[in-house]
């Protein structure tokens, strides 16, 4: 009786949840043909599992039911059977090879990189992802878009949640696209479901799958390996378009990185330099040092006040240049651009009450750098 | 001959000591079941409300209650509490208890390395706990602690949570020699190996597992602990190091650990359901080769948690076939305990609600485990609430649900008082409800695509996450009714037989409830 109730409580919760379309409970069929493999792969074995559990659980709740000692049932006395025990250690043995046949099939399939038009460098780091399209001269960094504001539960919700970056991985669909993972600091791990490409960024090695989208579109997805305290906020946004819009998009980018170019040369005064600077520090560095660059103790130094912030104008370019090994913070030389960079080092130099008044010059970068 | 009797006579008087120090010199296999059950006990509400703190942030997308820096502290320090300091250790003490009256051993063979094992403890989750007080945090890597996020980019208090581990792994490693030397050395006679009762049996194997999985645990912290401080590399990339090879060394040591934290478990179940079905145990001799083919093979399966690291296409399937295996002899368990209910006279006490469940509910575990143990679409799992949905039906209503069906079945032998039935009947159902509400959407959060260990969710997870939230305050609160029930047990209630229950069989049956301070002073003979 009871455990009618319960099963009717328990039918009766889960119940609408299957039909409101905010409750999704399945994998997602995804965009590509393995994806769609993974998916007949899961219900397969879904159906496999329900169907062991319904024949177990069924033998065991007849029992519940009918051999019940308040129903006057007497136990009997069997307790061995050889017969039995060999018939029910090989049914699911053979079970198993069924399972396993499908199994290794879309294994081998996902573990065939060959042929590869496009190859794409993903390197990880706390908390953001950089893509290098090895063919053409694309590099750039993709960090989450909400505001800190959403966060903290200031402003409503956008839609996309967590989910949105400023600057998506762009892919042509029905090419073969190559990834090769790494990262810079700890580990993390780029997945992305739709896609049903899930793989490790190890630092030290290099690992790679890929994908053939099928559909254009915008996917998306998250790191899946803890990476500190920002590892909720890494998401990954691909945009799978048709060849010519891909095309397109590469041409831009060029066009882009000139417009760069002469940025740098620009002759920049102090209050360009501290308002842009303020933009790439609350993008890129607050996440550790705070936007009231205060930092957190024992965690992330401050910067407010920092001796380094007022002294040696070298020695400030080099750290954010070059990172310090060993610690969370990171080499932005290649992340940044020069003008970012000389704005984010000016801001740093003089916001908080650091007056120092210096200013850092985009070619004062360049040459660092060399 | 005349000195020996006496020294017998004297020692058959002698009770308790009185006091504290009863308790700190204690070498009476009882007392220290006693602490290690009180101290599981005290743990799993530590860890428990850790838990609860993480349920609290999760209950809404959006920071709320517990920023990311403390998030992945709580998740932290809940699974290692969880695991060390509740599952483990309540196990422990249901072996101090039990296993002596049950193979006839007038208490354990090495009584003081018993006191210290326990004594041990408190004082490495002291170290452990001290660390959510320190600058920097405590523990924030996961109860996993991959390198390099546990050794570069540690907090500082990863020193003290490396002692800590030591000292656990000492204790464990001692509590496990002891109980096998107490099983293979102190059975009264005519108790052989095939007559041991299956909690003995499955600890035996369990002690193996530990004897040989902790000192590669050891062995892993040591290797951080140098990389920290010594200026080796052996997960440092950058001077030639790999972090992949700490995940194979810790897995090496994990995968048995998830194996140690429920064979007790298998036998307990296996103690309860034949007395409640009033009935013998189906298949005894397939019980025990199962339980040992699924300890041999918790060593070659550790990889199925790294499908995703980039291991080589022969690994992948050599990984997969083989953690596909494990459920032939767990699937035999379970056949077994539901044809030992088949045609039984069945009654539903507290220990066998929580044991009928514990089948029902381990079992969709066992299943969701033999999905992700399908190599290609663990891709799509790997590292999702669909995990964290599977371990903790493994552990939650696995693991913790045995021991509770332990506790309830073996307390009115301790104490000589029934518990309250109808209050530990409440309590099973609430609890079987709570851990369904919280656990099951977790399998639904997980399909959707939330991976685990985030503190803040994109808007699509947020009713199943409030669902869980619920579920989680529900099951965490009714355990208080446990520990109120056990208290009033213990304090008094009706008198409990011998026997305690009508088909219950075997030698710790046999003794008076309260038994004894010192049982079997005279080995009994077993028939
Ligand atoms: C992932 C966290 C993280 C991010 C992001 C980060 N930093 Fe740091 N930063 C650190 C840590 C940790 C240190 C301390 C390193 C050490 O121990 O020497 C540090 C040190 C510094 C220092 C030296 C401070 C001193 O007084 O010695 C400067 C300057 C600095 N960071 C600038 C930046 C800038 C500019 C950015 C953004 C472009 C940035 N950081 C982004 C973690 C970070
Ligand atoms: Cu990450």
């Amino acid at each position: 009786m009871r455990l009618i109730i319960l099963a009717l409580l328990s039918a009766g919760l889960y119940s609408p949840l299957f039909v409101a379309a905010d409750w999704q409970v399945n994998l997602d069929q995804g965009a590509t043909e393995i994806s769609q493999a993974m998916y007949s792969l899961h219900m397969l074995i879904f159906y496999i599992c329900v169907a062991i559990a319904v024949v177990v659980f069924g033998v065991m709740f007849w029992s519940i039911i009918r051999h019940r000692k308040s129903r006057g049932a007497e136990a009997h006395n069997f307790h061995e059977s050889t017969t039995i025990e060999v018939a029910w250690s090989v049914v699911p043995f053979l079970i198993l090879v069924i399972m396993a046949v499908p199994a290794t099939k879309t294994l081998i399939a996902m573990y065939d990189p060959s042929d590869a038009e496009l190859n794409i460098q993903i390197t990880g780091s706390q908390w953001k992802w950089r893509y290098q399209y090895l063919e053409h001269d694309i590099d750039f960094i993709s960090n989450l878009s909400t505001s800190q504001e959403q966060i903290d539960n200031k402003v409503k919700k956008s839609v996309n949640y967590l989910l949105e970056v400023d600057q998506p991985l762009v892919i042509p669909v029905n090419r073969k696209v190559r990834f090769l993972f790494t990262s810079n600091d700890v580990i993390h791990s780029w997945w992305v479901p739709a896609l049903a490409v899930k793989q490790d960024a190890i630092p030290g090695f290099i690992n790679e799958a890929w994908t053939k989208v099928s559909t254009p579109g915008t996917y998306r997805g998250q790191c899946t390996e803890l990476c500190g305290v920002g590892h909720a906020f890494m998401p990954i946004v691909v945009s799978a378009r048709p060849e010519a819009e891909f095309l397109q998009w590469v041409e831009e980018q060029s066009a882009q990185k000139q417009a760069e170019a002469v940025l740098a040369e620009k002759e920049w005064t102090l209050d360009e330099l501290t308002a842009h600077g303020e933009q790439v520090y609350l993008k890129v560095c607050s996440v550790c040092h705070q936007p009231t660059g205060e930092g957190v103790p024992g965690a992330f130094p401050a910067l407010k006040g920092s001796a380094l912030m007022t002294g040696d104008i070298n020695a400030h370019i080099d750290i954010v240049l070059n990172g310090r090994t060993g610690t969370a913070m990171q080499a932005f030389r290649d992340q940044l651009s020069a003008v970012d960079l000389a704005a984010v080092i000016t801001y740093e130099r003089n916001a908080w009450g650091n007056n120092s008044g210096d200013k850092v010059a985009p070619s004062q970068i360049q040459q660092q750098k060399q | 001959m005349a000195t020996l009797d006496q020294t017998v006579d004297v020692h058959e008087d002698h009770g308790p000591a009185k006091g504290i120090t009863r308790w700190l010199y204690t070498t009476n296999h009882k007392d220290i079941g006693t602490l290690y059950l009180w101290f599981s006990l005290l743990m799993f509400f530590v860890g428990g409300t850790m838990a609860l703190a993480i349920r609290a942030e999760l209950f809404q997308p959006g920071m709320q209650l517990v920023e990311p820096a403390l998030f992945n502290q709580m998740t932290t320090m809940h699974g290692l509490i969880m695991v060390f300091g509740a599952v483990m250790p309540a196990f422990v003490g249901l072996a101090n208890w039990m296993v002596p009256m049950m193979v006839g051993a007038p208490d354990m063979a090495f009584p003081r390395l018993n006191n210290w094992s326990f004594w041990i403890l408190p004082f490495a989750f002291i170290i452990l706990l001290s660390t959510l007080f320190m600058e920097g945090g405590a523990p924030d890597f996961g109860w996993t602690f991959y390198a390099p996020l546990s050794t570069t980019y540690a907090p500082q208090s990863v020193t003290y949570f490396i002692f800590a581990v030591h000292m656990l792994g000492i204790s464990s490693i001692m509590g496990a020699i002891n109980i096998i030397a107490t099983i293979l050395n102190l059975r009264a006679p005519g108790m052989t190996m095939m007559k041991l009762p299956l909690f003995v049996w499955t600890w035996l194997i369990t002690a193996f597992l530990l004897i040989a999985a902790m000192p590669v645990l050891a062995g892993v912290v040591t290797m951080m602990l140098m990389d920290i401080h010594f200026g080796t590399s052996f997960f440092n990339a950058a001077g030639g190091g790999d972090p992949v090879l700490f995940q194979h060394v810790f897995w090496f040591f994990a995968h048995p650990e998830v194996y140690i934290m429920i064979l007790p478990g298998f036998g307990i179940i296996s103690q309860i359901i034949p007395t409640f079905s009033r009935k013998r145990l189906f298949g005894y001799h397939s019980m025990v080769y199962a339980t040992l083919s699924i300890a041999f093979l918790s060593f070659i399966v550790w990889a199925h948690h790294m499908f995703t690291v980039g291991m080589p296409l022969a690994g992948e399937l050599f990984f997969m076939y083989t953690t596909m295996l494990i459920s032939v002899p767990t699937g035999v368990k379970v056949f077994n305990w539901v044809a030992t209910m088949f045609r039984g006279s069945l009654t539903f006490e507290t220990p066998m609600l929580f044991a009928v469940s514990f089948v029902v509910l381990f079992t969709i575990g066992g299943l969701s485990g033999l999905m992700l143990a399908i190599a290609p679409v663990d891709f799509q799992y790997h590292d999702t609430y669909f995990v964290v949905a599977h371990f903790h039906y493994v552990l939650v209503p696995g693991a913790i649900f045995s021991i509770m069906a332990g506790v309830y079945f073996w307390l009115p032998k301790w104490t000589g008082h029934m518990y309250n039935e109808r209050l530990g009947q409440l309590h099973f159902w609430l609890s079987f409800i709570g851990v369904n509400i919280t656990f099951f959407p977790m399998h639904f959060l997980g399909l959707a695509g939330m991976p685990r260990r985030i503190s803040d969710y994109a808007l699509q997870f947020a009713d199943f996450n409030m669902v869980s939230s619920v579920g989680a305050f529900i099951f965490g609160f009714s355990q208080l009714l446990f520990l109120y029930n056990v208290v009033q047990c213990i304090r008094g209630g009706r008198t409990a037989t011998d026997q305690v229950w009508e088909g219950a069989r075997g030698l710790e049956w046999s003794i008076s409830s309260p038994p004894p301070y010192h049982t079997f002073t005279q080995p009994p003979l077993v028939k």
